[in-house]
């Protein structure tokens, strides 16, 4: 009787343990920002081929981490590794979508993308030194409208994050000030401001306190309904945030397989390209060539077949010419 | 060996069982120890052990790291969590011992005990989605038009009322740790003896004399008991505070403003710390973290062993 409780005990356990050891899932960690669009295109990926597709959002770094250590199949990592990195730990990196991210304001009055502003000023309210709305520096740029003299309050990310290393980076591209003075990265030393938890955070924040600007992924600005600002391009030209001008980002970065396609995308320079645009991207372990196969031909699929997925989530599918150079460098490294 | 020979063999075991799983404890926290110890050695080695708890910066970029912020906002939130819970929990308890109606006591009991059991996250986000609106939009402007003017109160309401700071932190924490000393304090007041009680009733006492003279002497240990309870849990919070109080590592003496702890400064930053000397200069908070609970609670626990002594003299 016992030995016929355990055997019945056993056989559900085997059969799922050996299910595990079938290797139909592939195992993913990394950045939260493409978490949406992984986890519907797994789910469909599941229904079209039956490899299940375990997406872990624990963050860029704990990505790059897991996949160093070979505990995860593939690393997702919003801010890309270069090639001495990916080369001392053995890996590859190719990007799979395009976003933005966008300042994003609460200005009682302002309910639309009218308020224009330069990499200069942006810089200056983060750094505290443009402390109200009227100040002579913002009033310059948008004229037509009345701006309220009113304390700037100031939302940034009181965690690391890859949405923050874009953020900075554009900073600290355009402004020597911020360079010298705070630096880039997934996690800095904020001058002023309140700190928000994640982009949910962040919005949240912005849209519950009067006369305050932050940042967050354009696709938080829009299920939140917040108030999106102009920038000015590195053409000079001032845009909104949006598809289109996000698209001309990606179309005009230069990326390059021999870099293994570490590039920012930040100043882009398209003439209606949005300046703080980012790829993600996706980290493989050289030495694992059978699941790296595996994962290729996930994301194959997903170039083929995820794009409108990805565009309802709001995010930028790749070019087609990206992606065929993705492709080359897939088969250049034996996984396609 | 005298103990094999002459206990039961069931005993034995027994005792080796039991034996067994307090030791587990130990060998544990040994291990959490050690984990910690040698994780932060590469922060212990570039930063020293008095310039990383005296420094107040923080900054990944430069990776210069200090902790003095974290422990100042760790300190801070605490002590106003137990100044506000404290008082709260002892009325509930009085108020549940010696004044409700006995059809009250067995709902507000439960009641305490639900309020320890919902998941900090859930406080998070209720602070987050409630408390912090209701804070920036009507508590705080009133505190600063009123207690904000008088002179020497004057430095601990500056700023712009935003809801995100110290003051709606330390309430929540408050809230949370409430039911730790609640429920220990009713349980030592009923154990006051009701013949001392009635006594003190029969000489002409009043209710609040009888409490005040009489039931919280004689339950002063257990209630502190509570406290101690209560001050373990405030010190290690994280998801209820990691919502609402920003992480902002800087030193400020407003309730207004944002501030950072220890715990809300690991949950914000262990998964992006990408340099070795970010991630091992988290594991070295978490060590001073680590150490701090443990001298609080071993102060703590003195201070119960001397007062019991003196108690039973």
């Amino acid at each position: 009787m016992k030995r016929l409780m355990v055997t019945a005990l056993l056989l559900p356990v085997m059969a799922f343990a050996t299910n595990l050891y079938a290797a139909d899932t592939l195992n993913g960690a990394g950045a939260s920002f493409p978490n949406p669009v992984y986890s519907a295109w797994a789910f469909e990926y599941s229904k079209a081929s039956g490899v299940k597709l375990n997406y872990q959002s624990v963050g860029s770094g704990a990505g790059q981490r897991q996949i160093v250590e070979r505990t995860v199949h593939f690393g997702a990592s919003d801010d890309p590794l270069t090639s001495d990195k990916l080369a001392k730990d053995n890996l590859l990196q190719f990007p799979t979508v395009v976003g933005g991210i966008t300042p994003v304001i609460n200005i009682p009055g302002i309910r639309s993308a009218v308020l224009k502003l330069d990499a200069a000023a942006l810089c200056r309210i983060f750094l505290g030194e443009i402390k109200f709305w009227d100040d002579a520096r913002v009033t310059a740029l948008n004229p037509k409208l009345a701006l309220p003299h009113k304390e700037i309050t100031v939302v940034h990310r009181s965690d690391g994050s890859g949405t923050t290393a874009i953020f900075t980076h554009y900073l600290a591209d355009s402004c020597p000030d911020w360079q010298s003075k705070v630096g880039e990265g997934k996690s800095v030393s904020w001058p002023v401001g309140i700190g928000g938890k994640g982009n949910e955070g962040v919005a949240n924040y912005v849209k519950m306190t009067p006369h305050s600007i932050g940042f967050v992924e354009f696709a938080y600005a829009k299920q939140n309904n917040l108030v999106p600002v102009m920038l000015k391009n590195s053409a000079g030209i001032f845009v909104e945030p949006n598809f289109k001008t996000f698209e001309n980002a990606a179309e005009t970065g230069n990326f390059d397989p021999k870099k293994d396609f570490a590039l920012w995308l930040t100043n882009s320079p398209g003439k209606t390209s949005w300046p703080i645009a980012g790829a993600t991207f996706i980290l493989l372990a050289k030495d694992k060539k059978e699941t790296n196969t595996k994962t290729v031909r996930f994301f194959d699929w997903a170039y083929r077949n995820g794009d409108a997925t990805a565009k309802n989530l709001i995010y930028v599918p790749l070019p087609n010419t990206l992606k065929d150079k993705v492709r080359a460098y897939w088969k250049a490294n034996g996984i396609y | 060996m005298a103990i094999i020979s002459k206990k039961d063999p069931l005993d034995f075991a027994f005792s080796m069982i039991t034996a067994l799983a307090s030791l587990s404890i130990i060998f544990i926290i040994v291990g959490i120890f050690w984990v910690l110890i040698r994780e932060s050695s590469l922060a212990i080695s570039k930063f020293g052990v008095l310039k990383f708890l005296f420094s107040t910066e923080w900054n990944p970029v430069k990776e210069n790291f200090g902790a003095a912020t974290s422990i100042y906002g760790t300190f801070v939130t605490t002590v106003l969590a137990l100044a506000f819970a404290v008082p709260t929990a002892v009325g509930i308890a009085i108020f549940v011992t010696e004044i409700a109606p006995n059809f009250l006591k067995g709902p507000i009991g439960i009641a305490i005990e639900l309020l320890a059991a919902i998941p900090s996250i859930i406080y998070g986000m209720w602070g987050l989605f409630t408390l912090a609106p209701l804070m920036s939009s009507t508590i705080e402007p009133a505190l600063q038009n009123s207690l904000g003017k008088l002179p020497l109160l004057r430095f601990l309401f500056q700023g712009t009322p935003l809801g995100i700071d110290i003051l709606t932190a330390s309430i929540i924490l408050s809230i949370m740790v409430i039911p730790f000393t609640a429920s220990i304090a009713r349980d030592s007041f009923n154990l006051t003896p009701s013949v001392v009680k009635e006594s003190a009733y029969a000489l002409g006492a009043t209710q609040w004399e009888v409490v005040k003279n009489v039931v919280l002497p004689y339950s002063k240990v257990g209630v502190f008991g509570g406290v101690v309870l209560s001050l373990g849990r405030a010190l290690g919070e994280t998801m209820a505070v990691a919502f609402v109080l920003g992480n902002n590592h800087k030193l400020t003496t407003s309730l207004l403003d944002a501030a950072a702890t220890i715990t809300v400064t690991l949950a914000n930053e262990f998964t992006e710390a990408d340099s070795d000397i970010y991630l091992s200069s988290l594991f070295y908070l978490a060590l001073v973290l680590f150490v701090l609970s443990f001298v609080t609670l071993a102060i703590a626990k003195l201070f119960l062993i001397r007062a019991e002594k003196k108690f039973h003299r």
